[in-house]
């Protein structure tokens, strides 16, 4: 196959040079025919003994013309486009052509890689083009507000990742945010240094009290911390939009032009994703899944035909399938089929001590007992009915809750940094990384102790969580080798 | 001085209108070629034609036996002939007509594979000239300089699908004096007439308007391509196809992560075109390709690398404001080329292919629109109106030579 390709190439080379004096009405056997028939069979045989295209070789040493000699010859600056393939372009046509028919050459220049310069401005062709369909096309609100995002945190191994994803998140919103981050056990240098990258409108407060270990006791400590947040707001009068946005959950860009629409208070569907920490050894769990359709469960606010609201859509199988261990990170039952704040969007003005237009159905935020656990936003209004449901009446998901945490007790080395190394290891028994990831060093510890190691494990963590999102449905038990060290022969 | 302030006042009035409807449009740009602003002409009124009733044998029955010629990239030619045969152009009485024409489909005969073979097409034509000739005396009145006659296949009038062969045969010498409407156009080739129309290739209106996807959805691709790089079935080595264009398009930028270009067939190609920015359409083994009609119709900015291309109705659609021309040879530097074109510019050629009116010139809808390519077409044979005087023979006098051209095309269809 490719020797007959070879012959008709070398067929279709020679005629377009060396046989242009053949007629091709020539019937009579000249001498010159026979002899260039006879070139025409030596070449042949000659490509077949080789195994390459000698006539075209021989063809293109012979009769081609000199810009390719000299563009062999000259350096790279001169004349930077070579010819891939032998040109022998042949002017078929009577009128003056500027475009000839017939073979050309490929051209490619000597370093056909992409330039990082010109990378970076098609980049921002890209980025004027696509703020110029936002501008045309996208219904969006013409006079944005600004987001005023309330998260509450505390200092744990996790609290890097799950807080820079959402930094980074927040730094893409194409409105004025300003972010409320409230830690629990006081204002602590790692968060505040993670946060100050962000160049946000930040607000830093600590809340004296330590976070539990429990989950349900975490989820009160979260809503006291958020409702510390809300009387910040309250007092500086912030004006905007007010989310909770948990450092863990997972936002879609299309969540924060959709919350631009809520006129008091609205409510999104939440994503649940509870598997994480589910154990699906347990015949009782592992039947729940077979039997649901889907392993996503989604909270959130329901409406009739008219797109009005009439009631909360939770799913309270999920609470089956958590069972025994209240302690982070176990087989935790952290759902208790209760609403979650980061569902809900307030409008600020709502929680100001006098703003003019506020309606009657809202209950003055000063006027509750702030040591009663406000469950959720709805305790601060009157009439439930009057809920907007946003995202298209809450069929789009633009809000993924998940709570993904390492063992209570997990040591992280300050600035990803161990040392001295550790001498024993003790593997974890389960966490939300069903796979050994491939990528991590794992250390060799033979020669000397105070081998520092530089490990970069944000990356392949962040890589590696959302792996273990894609893949959570089929969960082997492996053993993680995150923390595991060679034990060091002393 | 009241008359002054009379004036001055309807000038503010005037202004402020102006700038109010000026402001209405920011998304689209008005189109003005070489020949003004006629996309949006109606030629109803203007001119008329005559068509032909030629025996089935010329074109119903070629679609009776292959009905594929309705879907490829030469269907315009069969559209066209049902266009004009309810349009209001239309007229019975030949002694009124301005133009004439002949319903004959030349490239309804496909292999198996669909590609449609050129060799009967030169007596096909040549019966139906000799019918119409001694049928109707208007052929001879003029030799045919007031009919014209769509002929979309490869290299147009040529009739085949090779250029080689194609530039050999040249233009049938009974078609020396017709208008042809044709999608091949190069400068300085034998097989573009002087005074052609160079129309866009058929690409199926109703498939593309199902493959639209919401305009907010944002421009992520920087160059997108689809298609051959080399031939290998007929070209192997490359440097014969597209003249070693698209070879250089790969082996210069096969990965540069800013050029999407592969040879995939994938089920998302609109809706891909829809989210690139620019969309190449370079040569294959002819200069015209459906992707030109399709890059407009998606708004992707065409990048035209063909040397000396005559793009469709290139009086009336100022291409090089509207595409981005590279030479062949600038080929290895088109990534250079495309990252200096300034931000504004690009907006500029997106504001002016998001105009309706652009994209309905360069498709054949059924049943055709008013600014559909089928009008486009008639605009422009209105455009060569009147006819001059040197179109009309004395009586006895002969210009078309009957005989010429290869012995093959004597035999009669």
């Amino acid at each position: 196959m490719k020797l007959l390709a070879m012959q008709l190439g070398h067929a279709d080379g020679q005629s377009s040079t060396a046989l242009r004096g053949l007629s091709p009405f020539d019937s009579s056997k000249s001498p010159a025919t026979v002899f260039w028939l006879a070139v025409h069979a030596l070449c042949c045989l000659g490509s077949l003994v080789l195994g390459f295209r000698f006539s075209q070789l021989l063809v293109f040493l012979l009769f081609s013309t000199s810009p390719i000699f000299r563009a062999a010859d000259q350096t790279a600056s001169d004349n930077p486009i070579f010819l891939l393939s032998n040109p022998s372009s042949t002017t078929v046509n009577q009128s003056t052509p500027h475009v000839a028919v017939g073979r050309h050459g490929i051209r490619v220049r000597p370093w056909p890689h992409p330039d990082p310069i010109e990378v970076m401005r098609a980049h921002q062709i890209i980025e004027r083009v696509q703020r110029e369909q936002r501008a045309q096309f996208s219904a969006r609100n013409p006079d944005p507000r600004s987001l005023i995002v309330i998260t509450p945190t505390y200092v744990r191994a996790f609290q890097a990742m799950h807080l820079t994803a959402l930094m980074h998140t927040l730094m893409l919103v194409p409105y004025e945010v300003v972010w409320i981050v409230v830690e629990a056990s006081g204002v602590s240098s790692e968060t505040a240094s993670l946060i100050e990258r962000s160049g946000l409108q930040t607000v830093h407060v600590g809340f004296e009290q330590e976070m539990p270990a429990a989950w349900e006791e975490r989820r009160s400590l979260e809503a006291k911390m958020r409702v510390h947040a809300l009387r910040i707001v309250r007092e500086k009068n912030l004006d905007g939009v007010v989310m909770f946005a948990d450092d863990s959950n997972i936002h879609s860009m299309e969540l924060f032009d959709e919350i631009q629409a809520v006129k008091w208070i609205g409510a999104v569907s939440l994503g649940i994703l509870p598997h994480s920490t589910v154990d699906e050894s347990d015949q009782a769990v592992s039947k729940i899944m077979n039997e649901s359709k889907s392993l996503i469960t989604v909270q959130g606010p329901v409406c009739n035909s008219a797109n009005q609201f009439i009631g909360w859509r939770t799913d309270n199988r999920s609470t089956d399938m958590h069972r025994g261990g209240t302690q982070v990170d176990d087989q935790g039952s952290h759902l208790t089929g209760k609403l979650e704040w980061a569902g809900f969007v307030l409008n600020s003005r709502m929680l100001w001590k006098d703003a003019e237009d506020r309606p009657e159905w809202v209950k003055d935020l000063g006027s509750l007992n702030w040591d009663i656990d406000v469950d959720s936003p709805l305790s601060l209004l009157e009439d439930l009915s009057v809920l907007e449901p946003l995202g298209n009446c809450s069929c789009r998901l633009m809000v993924w809750w998940l709570r993904v945490e390492a063992r209570p007790g997990s040591q992280f080395p300050k600035g990803w940094l161990i040392n001295p190394p550790l001498g024993i290891t003790v593997p974890s028994k389960r966490t939300p990384w069903h796979n050994a990831p491939p990528e991590l060093p794992s250390i060799e510890n033979a020669s000397s102790d105070e081998e520092e190691i530089d490990q970069h494990p944000t990356e392949n963590q962040r890589h590696e969580r959302s792996f273990g999102i894609k893949r959570w449905h089929k969960t082997e038990t492996v053993e993680p080798q995150l923390l595991r060290r060679e034990p060091v022969e002393n | 001085m009241r008359s002054w302030s009379w004036v001055f006042a309807f000038a503010l009035v005037h202004a402020f209108a102006w700038s109010l409807g000026a402001e209405q449009r920011p998304h689209t740009e008005r189109i003005s070629g070489s020949a003004g602003d006629v996309l949006e002409d109606n030629p109803v009124g203007r001119l008329k034609v005559y068509v032909y009733e030629l025996p089935s044998k010329y074109n119903k029955k070629l679609l009776q036996k292959d009905a594929r010629c309705l879907n490829h990239m030469f269907a315009a030619e069969i559209f066209m002939h049902r266009f004009l045969l309810s349009s209001a152009v239309r007229t019975p009485n030949p002694e009124e007509a301005d133009w004439f024409y002949t319903p004959i489909y030349t490239t309804c005969d496909l292999t198996p594979t669909g590609l449609p073979l050129p060799f009967k097409s030169p007596r096909m034509m040549r019966s139906a000239i000799q019918l119409i000739s001694s049928n109707w005396p208007y052929w001879n009145r003029t030799e045919g300089a007031d009919h014209f006659f769509v002929v979309p296949h490869d290299f147009g009038a040529c009739f085949h699908y090779q250029e080689e062969k194609a530039i050999e045969r040249g233009i049938l010498s009974l078609l020396r004096r017709a208008t042809l409407v044709q999608t091949f156009g190069q400068r300085n080739h034998v097989c573009l007439k002087e005074g052609s129309i160079t129309i866009p290739p058929y690409a199926p209106p109703q498939k593309m308007q199902a493959h639209l996807i919401p305009q907010d959805t944002p421009r992520s691709i920087f160059v997108y391509f689809r298609g051959l790089f080399y031939d290998v079935n007929n070209d192997p080595e490359g440097g014969y196809y597209a003249r070693g264009a698209r070879a250089a398009v790969w082996e210069n930028f096969k990965d540069n992560p800013l050029f999407d270009i592969s040879t995939d067939h994938p089920t998302t190609y609109y809706e891909d075109m829809q989210r690139a920015v620019f969309c190449l359409c370079p040569l294959g083994w002819a200069p015209w390709s459906p992707r030109l009609v399709e890059a407009v119709v998606f708004g992707c900015i065409p990048v035209i690398i063909a040397d000396d291309i005559v793009l469709p109705f290139a009086d009336a659609i100022p291409w090089e404001e509207i595409g981005v021309y590279v030479a062949e040879e600038d080929v290895p530097n088109l990534d250079t080329i495309l990252t200096s074109i300034s931000p504004d510019v690009i907006l500029r050629k997106q504001r002016l292919l998001a105009n309706p009116s652009m994209k309905r010139a360069m498709l054949f809808p059924q049943p055709a629109q008013s600014g559909d390519a089928f009008h486009q077409i008639l605009n422009g044979l209105a455009r060569k109106l009147p006819h001059h005087r040197s179109v009309y023979l004395k009586p006895g006098e002969k210009v078309l030579n009957w005989t010429a051209g290869p012995v093959g095309d004597l035999k009669p269809w």
